[in-house]
């Protein structure tokens, strides 16, 4: 285990475990310590990855440069209308608004972006500064929101309040003032559900809404991907939430039960044991009979279309091993059976913000032995990599070119891809990038030039 | 929404789409070029994660950083038990030659002392003798050009002693490719001139594949060399547009007498000449047989290239220094660069620019601290065809539907930005080899239909 690392941290001690080894706790859901290396990025990130993906609101970023620039369209969120979100806004803080206050320059940019873009709705992020300076966001916001008649909704993301988790907390709660009903209007409820927790990455959430509406259920909006304001203010409208990222949504789940009496239930889509097991819940939860045979008719049409295919990948695969290092819980969960269903174990599974729950599941799920950790850093990545054997990383863009300098497969499982990883069309989009991966003629090359007498293998 | 208030300069209180990134980020690049050194980012975590992310992508290479993780009790009370566990914790995991802090908007706006802190922390845990490098960089403060120069700077001031004279010849490198730094020691290993290559990630941010991995990876200029810049017998430097309050090559001149030879990056027969004969003034070495040849090579191709060259029509975007020497490039061969833009704000940006399209046959529009709203705009109005300057300008292809050769920092949608090779005679071929079949591929694609629409009519 952790502890006989020589380069160990003894901050991190408890946030490491090894099934079978320990019977202790997991410790997850804290602060970052100090020269970790923490693969974690910050509160406001949390909030602008659930909010960016809503297509005609203007994001507009209160800060100094950086915060707009790194997160300038780099997700893959898709949209069927609007490219709005695909900018980002930022009101270049320097260092005279630093002294003299932000606020003005604030709510000039606001009506600037309103006037050029005629948006119905704007975000105003918090960065770092603004918690520390005192600009009045609310009140700007609201100033605003008056002077335009639309929405204006500042997110409370100042990056040193919490992690990311914090981020989707304050995302949460500008969605849910971005939902809430105008005084005058009654809040009628209808047969549809809300889908929450998919962002519509490389059009995963189309996927599954043509799959809901091949059983017959009607989608009414997605947390967030590829929705629009006025769909989004329908949401306490629906009867049912489904929740795909429980990290990022879980909050919002609950919050809109207490107010809007919706019940939810926890989905996912990724994998087809997880997709055909997600489609038949939702079927019960709406208890239509109908829905329940054609939920099965489509489970029995699709498997029988993928289930070959996916067969011949495990084929190739079987008896590989697998190291997960992802955002959220509900995603590392489903890996695991995922890797199951092509042959694969998972050696080693972590995330940057799972909750405590989920590290349960994960534990049930997994073999003796797998190495389980919270918020790991490279040099952690690393060491459980190697000494468990591992074949592939899934993770994101920063773990990439370490699993390749390792020599190690990879696998993209981030926001910023191109291709869906969701339902059964994304279970093959997903054996088969481990297959090209995993697979690969390049490492039969990753050979040494031996002194004169040719190549010696240092795979 | 920009008032113009003095020529070309933008004051504005939105920025749409940045054009540059933050002052700690070009602190990380410079640091990333010293021998055996970690950096750690005094602010939030996500500042270096961002960071992190946004340089990792672009060279596909490892990028560990550490951070403070300062939290909200951290902001609130000062930051440094977090910086001194970031160094604690950064020492025994890395084991690094050296430390730079850069620090954050953050770390700034709450006054954080870290020239105090880190040096109470090495009385403390005796070890004085160990360079830690400290540079203020709020984001606030500039863009990541001057980051980069600045923290140069400041870990000249910090390092460097009047040292016993020695023949080299200090060569102060800006923000260009590994590819490019390596190629500059090529063209100065066929002079035979002794030198110290400063700052040097030619080999830390694009390392060869090589079992086993090392969490350090090997090369950059090395303490020692830095310490000895003080007994140079001239310093070039690489940095025609940068003022100086944040020139290194300004402070080694004013502090221990080296004379400065500060030129344009070596792009483009002009400026390389200028390099080469900087070298020859200093040295009194001759120009070999084969640099003769690569320069008439580079002649040769010029003149095969230069119908086609006349057609361009560009927008040269990105940091002053790279900008610049584009421009110098595009001017050279016969491409009118109809905009030349830079996110930062560099007073002397302009007037150099200035200069060196003097003789254009029309007027070209010079953007200062601008956006890529702006740069679109100026393109559109200036019938541009083809852009250089980093990925971002992917907007202008979208947007405005002008092809892109990619240059620069960051490149993020392609891979090999770290192998671009622009500089020297022979680096200048394959850029404007790049530059010319980018216009013969418009060209290509076009010329039939449009012709044809042209031209063609039904008898």
């Amino acid at each position: 285990m952790a502890a006989d690392l020589a380069e160990s941290i003894i901050e991190r001690d408890e946030f490491i475990v090894t099934k079978g080894k320990n019977k202790k706790q997991l410790k997850c859901d804290a602060d970052s310590s100090a020269g970790c290396v923490s693969q974690r990025a910050c509160v406001y990130c949390g909030a602008r990855v659930v909010l960016n993906p809503i297509t005609d609101a203007i994001h507009l970023v209160h800060g100094p440069i950086g915060c707009a620039t790194y997160t300038w369209d780099i997700r893959g969120s898709l949209s069927s209308g609007a490219e709005l979100y695909r900018n980002s806004f930022s009101t270049d803080l320097k260092e005279q608004d630093i002294i003299f206050g932000g606020a003005k320059k604030l709510a000039a940019a606001i009506d600037g972006l309103v006037e050029k873009y005629q948006a119905k709705l704007v975000f105003v992020y918090s960065t770092c500064i603004v918690g520390v300076i005192g600009d009045d966001l609310e009140a700007i916001c609201s100033a605003a929101s008056r002077r335009h008649n639309i929405e204006v909704i500042p997110v409370e993301s100042s990056g040193f309040i919490g992690n990311k988790s914090a981020g989707y907390r304050a995302a949460g709660d500008a969605l849910l003032r971005l939902i809430k009903p105008f005084e005058s209007t009654v809040v009628e409820k209808n047969n549809s559900i809300n889908y929450l927790g998919d962002f519509n990455l490389a059009g995963e959430a189309w996927i599954i809404q043509n799959y809901l509406r091949q059983m017959g259920v009607e989608l009414n909006v997605t947390f967030t991907g590829d929705s629009h304001y006025t769909a989004l203010k329908s949401a306490p409208n629906a009867r049912l939430n489904i929740i795909q990222c429980a990290g990022s949504m879980i909050y919002l789940a609950g919050k809109m039960e207490e107010l809007y009496q919706i019940p939810y239930i926890q989905i996912s889509f990724l994998g087809i044991e997880d997709t055909a097991a997600s489609l038949r819940n939702i079927a019960a939860a709406l208890g239509e009979e109908s829905m329940i045979v054609k939920a099965e008719e489509l489970i029995a049409k699709e498997t029988a279309r993928v289930e070959n295919i996916i067969k011949g990948y495990r084929a190739k695969l079987e008896g590989k091993k697998a190291a997960i290092f992802v955002g959220g819980g509900f995603k590392a969960i489903s890996l695991i059976k995922q890797f199951r269903e092509i042959g694969i174990d998972v050696v080693m599974i972590g995330t940057q913000t799972g909750r405590k729950e989920e590290y349960e599941i994960m534990n049930e799920l997994v073999d003796d032995g797998t190495v389980i950790l919270d918020d790991a850093n490279p040099a952690e990545l690393e060491k459980f990599m190697m000494e468990k054997g591992a074949n592939l990383l899934v993770g994101g863009v920063k773990e990439r070119p370490l699993a390749y300098k390792l020599g190690i497969a990879f696998i993209d499982h981030n926001h910023d891809r191109k291709h869906p990883l969701s339902g059964f069309e994304g279970a093959v989009n997903f054996a088969e990038e481990v297959y090209s991966t995993v697979c690969s003629p390049v490492w039969k090359s990753l050979t040494s030039l031996g002194m004169g007498s040719g190549v010696e293998n240092h795979g | 929404m920009a008032e113009k208030n003095k020529e070309n300069v933008y004051f504005r209180n939105v920025n749409e789409n940045p054009c540059n990134m933050c002052m700690p980020m070009g602190g990380i690049l410079a640091l990333k070029g010293i021998e055996q050194s970690m950096v750690i980012v005094h602010g939030s975590q996500g500042c270096s994660t961002y960071m992190r992310r946004h340089i990792a992508e672009h060279f596909n290479e490892p990028v560990d950083v550490g951070s403070s993780s300062l939290n909200e009790k951290g902001t609130i009370y000062g930051g440094e038990k977090n910086l001194r566990q970031a160094l604690d914790n950064i020492r025994k995991v890395y084991h690094p030659n050296l430390i730079g802090i850069v620090t954050t908007c953050l770390a700034e706006t709450i006054g954080e002392d870290i020239e105090r802190i880190t040096g109470q922390y090495l009385i403390d845990k005796e070890m004085e003798e160990f360079p830690i490098v400290t540079a203020s960089t709020p984001g606030y403060g500039g863009s990541h050009f001057e980051g980069y120069f600045f923290t140069l700077k400041r870990i000249l001031m910090q390092l460097t002693e009047a040292a016993e004279k020695n023949n080299k010849i200090n060569i102060i490198i800006p923000n260009i490719s590994p590819a490019d730094i390596r190629e500059i020691k090529r063209m100065l290993a066929l002079m035979q001139i002794e030198y110290v290559l400063y700052p040097d990630f030619s080999d830390t941010l694009d390392r060869p594949f090589a079992k086993p991995y090392t969490k350090m990876s090997n090369g950059g200029t090395k303490i020692t060399e830095i310490r000895s810049m003080g007994g140079a017998v001239a310093t070039i430097q690489m940095g025609i547009t940068i003022e100086d309050g944040i020139s290194p090559g300004k402070y080694l001149e004013e502090q221990f007498g080296i004379p400065l030879y500060n030129i344009a990056i070596p792009m483009g027969v002009e400026s390389t000449d200028a390099f080469i004969n900087t070298l020859v003034e200093i040295t009194g070495k001759k120009v070999p047989e084969s640099m003769k040849q690569e320069r008439g090579r580079l002649l040769d191709g010029m003149i095969d290239s230069h119908k086609y060259n006349f057609q361009g029509r560009s927008v040269i975007f990105g940091e002053p220094e790279m900008a610049y020497a584009v421009t110098k490039i595009c001017v050279e061969n016969g491409v009118f660069p109809a905009v030349v833009a830079t996110g930062s704000q560099i007073g002397k940006f302009n007037q150099l620019v200035t200069a060196a399209v003097a003789d254009c046959p029309e007027q070209s529009k010079i953007l200062i601290e601008t956006d890529f709203s702006h740069i679109l705009a100026a393109s559109k109005e200036g019938k541009v065809n083809i852009g250089i300057g980093p990925s971002d300008g992917r907007y202008l292809t979208e947007k405005g539907g002008i092809p892109l050769v990619r240059l620069g920092f960051p490149i993020h949608d392609r891979v090999g930005g770290q192998r671009l090779l622009s500089v020297g005679y022979t680096g200048t071929m394959m850029l404007l080899d790049r530059i010319t079949n980018t216009l013969l591929e418009s060209k290509y694609k076009s010329y039939r239909s449009s012709m044809y629409e042209k031209f063609y009519q039904q008898g």
